[in-house]
Order: C-alpha cells, then sequence, then structure tokens
C-alpha cells in the first residue's frame, strides 16, 4: 500500500507553514519519507550529502533548545550549513521588523529558514515576502507542524496505524501550538481526538474544531489509546487559570494509579519539556508505556524529511518555471 | 519494442553471472551482495540464493537506497520524482567482499552514487559491481565487474528490465 501511494505522489511544496491544509497523502508521504531517514541516526557516519551547498537559517524569535537543536542536527546530518540566530543577539532589538530581518539574510544567500515567532501566522507571513524555503518551527498559538510530524510518526510505529484509535490530548490546549498542529495530523489520520482540560484552558473556538472535549480526565481515560500529555506552559499562563498546581495535579496528572485504570498498552506521550510531577508523574514517564524519548529520537528524522522535502519543492517549483 | 532477453536467456546469465562472482571470491572470505533500489533488489536477492546454494553457506543480502546520494537531487528531471525509501542491510559491511547488484549500468551515475552511500555505513574489503544489463555510454570512469549481457543501446532508447517478482515475467526489453 506505502509503496503504491509513494510511486504515484509527487511532493510540490517548498514551504512547510503548518498541517491544516495538508492532505492525508501529503503527510503521509512526509512521513513515509521519514522512515527513509531514520537509519542515517545510527550507523557510524550520520551524515549523508544530500543538502550539501544548501544554507539553513535557525530563525528563533523565541526561546528553544529541543526543537532548535533537533533541526540544526537534522540540517547537519544533511550537510547543510546552519545559520543560528537569537532575537537577543541581533538586529530585531535594534527595532529591524521581521521582513527585513529575513530579507537581510536572504541577501546572503540562503535556501531555507526555519522560523518560530510568538506572532501566530509569522510564517505564512514570511513565505510571501522571500523566495527561500519556509519552515514553521511554531508560531505563536496556532501550528508547530514538525512536533505533530513526529508525534504521529511514533504512533504510527507504535501502534502501526491511527486510524481508528482513540487519542486524548491533555492540559493547556488554548495556548498550544502542538495541539493544534496535533488536531490536524491525528484526525486526518483517521484518529477521534478528545482534548481533556479545564474549561479555563479550552481554546474559545473549540466547538469548530474536529474533536470531542472532555473536562474531566476519569471520564475518558479508559477508552484511550494513546494519551499526550501537554507541559502547562508557566510562561504563558496570564491569569490564573486553575486555583493551585496541586489541583491541577490532582484532576489531569497522568499518575501510576490512572495508569492502572487505563488500556494495558495506553501509548504515553510528552512533547517535553516535561514538568515531572505536574502533569505526568516520574514512574509513568520513564515508564514502559511512555515513548517520550522515542518521540525525540523520531524529531530528527521527521526534521530531515521535511527539510529534504521543501528542498525538492523548491526544486520543482523551479522546473516549472523554466 | 524488441526483446534483447528473455526468460530462458535471463536464467542462463544468472548462472552464468553465479558461476563467475563465486570463483572471483577468494575461499575464506565473507561475501554478502547489496542491491540497489528498487530493481537490483531483487536481482540481489536472486544472486544471494544462487550464491548461498554455490558455495554453501549463507550469503547475506541487502537493499541500498541511493536517493539521498544522488547528484540530481536538486534538479529533478522527467516524470519522476525522486523518492527516498529505506536501506535495509541487517549486517557488517566492513571486511567483506561486496557485490553491487543492479537491472542496468548506463550513465554509472547509480553506481556511484551506490558507492558513496556504501562507504557511509562501512569499510568493506572490496566492493564488485554486477549488472544483468550493461548498456554501454557509461558517462562516468564506472564499469561493471560482471554483467549478464553486453549490449549498446543509445539515449534516446530506454531499457526495462521486468522481473517476475514485480512484473510477472522475465524479460529485458528494449524501446
Amino acid at each position: 500500500m506505502r509503496k503504491q501511494n509513494q510511486e504515484k505522489f509527487r511532493w510540490n511544496r517548498k514551504h512547510l507553514l503548518g498541517l491544516k491544509d495538508l492532505s492525508r497523502q501529503e503527510i503521509e508521504f512526509i512521513l513515509d519519507t521519514a522512515g527513509g531517514f531514520e537509519q542515517i541516526s545510527t550507523r557510524s557516519i550520520k551524515k549523508a550529502p544530500t543538502l550539501r551547498g544548501k544554507v539553513v537559517v535557525n530563525l528563533f524569535f523565541e526561546d528553544s533548545t529541543r526543537t532548535r537543536n533537533s533541526f540544526t542536527l537534522a540540517a547537519n546530518r544533511l550537510s547543510a550549513d546552519v545559520v543560528e540566530f537569537t532575537k537577543k543577539s541581533s538586529s530585531v532589538s535594534k527595532g529591524e521588523t521581521l521582513i527585513d530581518t529575513a530579507r537581510n539574510l536572504e541577501a546572503m544567500g540562503i535556501d531555507i529558514v526555519v522560523i518560530r515567532h510568538n506572532a501566530g501566522g509569522a510564517a505564512k507571513l514570511l513565505s510571501r515576502h522571500i523566495d527561500a524555503c519556509v519552515i514553521n518551527a511554531g508560531d505563536g498559538f496556532d501550528e508547530h507542524p514538525t512536533q505533530a510530524l513526529l508525534d504521529v510518526y511514533t504512533i504510527r510505529q507504535a501502534r502501526q496505524t491511527l486510524e481508528g484509535l482513540k487519542i486524548g490530548i491533555v492540559g493547556d490546549i488554548a495556548h498550544s501550538r502542538v495541539a493544534r498542529s496535533n488536531i490536524w495530523a491525528m484526525t486526518k489520520l483517521g484518529a477521534e481526538v478528545i482534548l481533556v482540560g479545564p474549561p479555563t484552558l479550552m481554546p474559545a473556538q473549540v466547538s469548530r474544531l474536529p474533536v470531542r472535549v472532555s473536562y474531566s480526565l476519569d471520564a475518558v481515560l479508559e477508552e484511550l489509546d494513546v494519551i499526550n500529555m501537554l507541559r502547562i506552559q508557566f510562561e504563558r499562563l496570564g491569569s490564573n487559570p486553575f486555583p493551585s498546581v496541586r489541583e491541577y495535579s490532582h484532576f489531569f496528572g497522568l499518575t501510576v494509579d490512572r495508569m492502572k485504570r487505563a488500556k494495558c498498552d495506553l501509548t504515553v506521550m510528552h512533547p517535553g519539556p516535561i514538568n515531572r510531577g505536574l502533569e505526568i508523574e516520574s514512574q509513568v514517564a520513564d515508564g514502559p508505556n511512555s515513548v517520550i524519548l522515542r518521540q525525540v529520537a523520531n524529531g530528527l528524522a521527521v526534521r530531515m524529511a521535511v527539510l529534504f522535502l521543501v528542498n525538492q519543492g523548491a526544486a520543482e517549483q523551479a522546473k516549472k518555471k523554466a | 519494442m524488441k526483446v534483447v532477453m528473455d526468460e530462458k536467456q535471463i536464467a542462463t546469465s544468472l548462472v552464468d553471472l553465479t558461476g563467475r562472482i563465486a570463483a572471483a571470491v577468494p575461499d575464506g572470505t565473507d561475501i554478502a551482495v547489496i542491491g540497489i533500489r528498487s530493481r537490483g533488489e531483487i536481482l540481489a536477492q536472486r544472486l544471494a540464493r544462487s550464491l548461498s546454494a554455490r558455495l554453501g553457506v549463507t550469503v547475506p543480502c541487502g537493499t541500498l537506497d541511493i536517493t539521498l546520494y544522488r547528484d540530481d537531487i536538486n534538479e529533478p528531471r522527467g516524470n519522476t520524482q525522486p523518492t527516498v525509501r529505506s536501506t535495509e542491510i541487517g549486517f557488517d559491511i566492513n571486511e567483506k567482499i561486496i557485490i553491487l547488484a543492479d537491472d542496468v549500468l548506463y550513465t554509472g551515475r547509480s553506481a556511484r552514487a551506490a558507492l558513496d552511500a556504501l562507504i557511509d555505513l562501512g569499510r568493506p574489503k572490496a566492493i564488485r559491481l554486477a549488472v544483468l544489463v550493461d548498456r554501454g555510454y557509461h558517462e562516468l570512469p564506472i564499469q561493471a565487474d560482471f554483467a549478464g549481457c553486453t549490449v549498446d543501446i543509445p539515449g534516446e532508447q530506454t531499457v526495462e528490465v521486468r522481473l517476475t517478482e514485480t512484473d510477472g515475467i522475465d524479460q529485458v526489453i528494449v524501446e
């Protein structure tokens, strides 16, 4: 099935801005392609010459260690050169706009921009103003497509398919771009998504999303096949959405006790970094059901695949113009 | 359409290739066959089987995907887009004689990419190239060590190797 799928399909996108606009076939194509990159990280020479001579810019307007390192390593493994850009050490702190910053970088001859920004739609805006490929590494509360891709890749690895699975996304849905991209990817691949959290952490327009909502974890726990525990992002919580951390943990934390009531093969995920003992207990995070570290390893393969594919998409579009 | 090799000729040719490869491998040296995806894969499996029978040892077999090593990756031509698949080599290639198998040798660019890909996986004792058809018109200084059939076929024609496992028939045709 997968082979046939690949042979007929042609990848044409030079940007990866979000998963909302991608078809099921496109998402599956990225996942299949990522499969071919997995072994690079396991052999002694962890490098292929595929993007030799290409320049990737990590344009991060928000703090990030995991995603940034993952993209840097992915680009390095494909032999691209990487320019690191942080807000603090740049002209942005001198008042330069996003577009001007990007255009200046582009004037130096870059090929791919990986952007993280606190404003939703930043990646899309950028893609309209520069010729280079744009990969969204998180924009505001909108999307974080590569995180969702590595999540569904990991689920597919653990469960073969997402078709028919019930997946719970638990926590701060309102402030989570990971949750948004997850919803698009998982539902497109045939899973049922159940958002779980206190009403104060649900997005305002939640009824418009293709999901079920539960304000109680215990009410849905037993029917879940996969659970994705989101991090409580203290840095984004302005008001007080829950009375205390202990209370949140009591109602929505994934504890050893709750694991006893869940399906015995429940797949436990977390996008990291973990607040141990808050949204997830240590024994669960490190336990046999957890695929948290596999998510990180798969992130590399998925990001290599995305870097490769946007570059392919750029070549396709250049060919069409010529 | 012209049939260059039929079922019988392919069978004879594989027996012949097996004999020549076996004769060229010194006693006590480990040998393995690696096919270039996707047509070389099946040829490699057949060669590994016949070599195992001939040498009385199990000759391991693997598949190499060369997409990441292609020299035209930034300029896709024609109607095909290169697709990344997985490399499946479940054994250590260090110190082995590797028989690199492909269906057709033409420009030599696939073989070049395969050599680079293999060397990133380890340091074999030697790499030998075995193909079913050497159609000439090479663009790189790469020659086959073992060729089932050698014919000069200019670039405007295409050579297609059909194998039972994927196409239901063993046949080499020129169009």
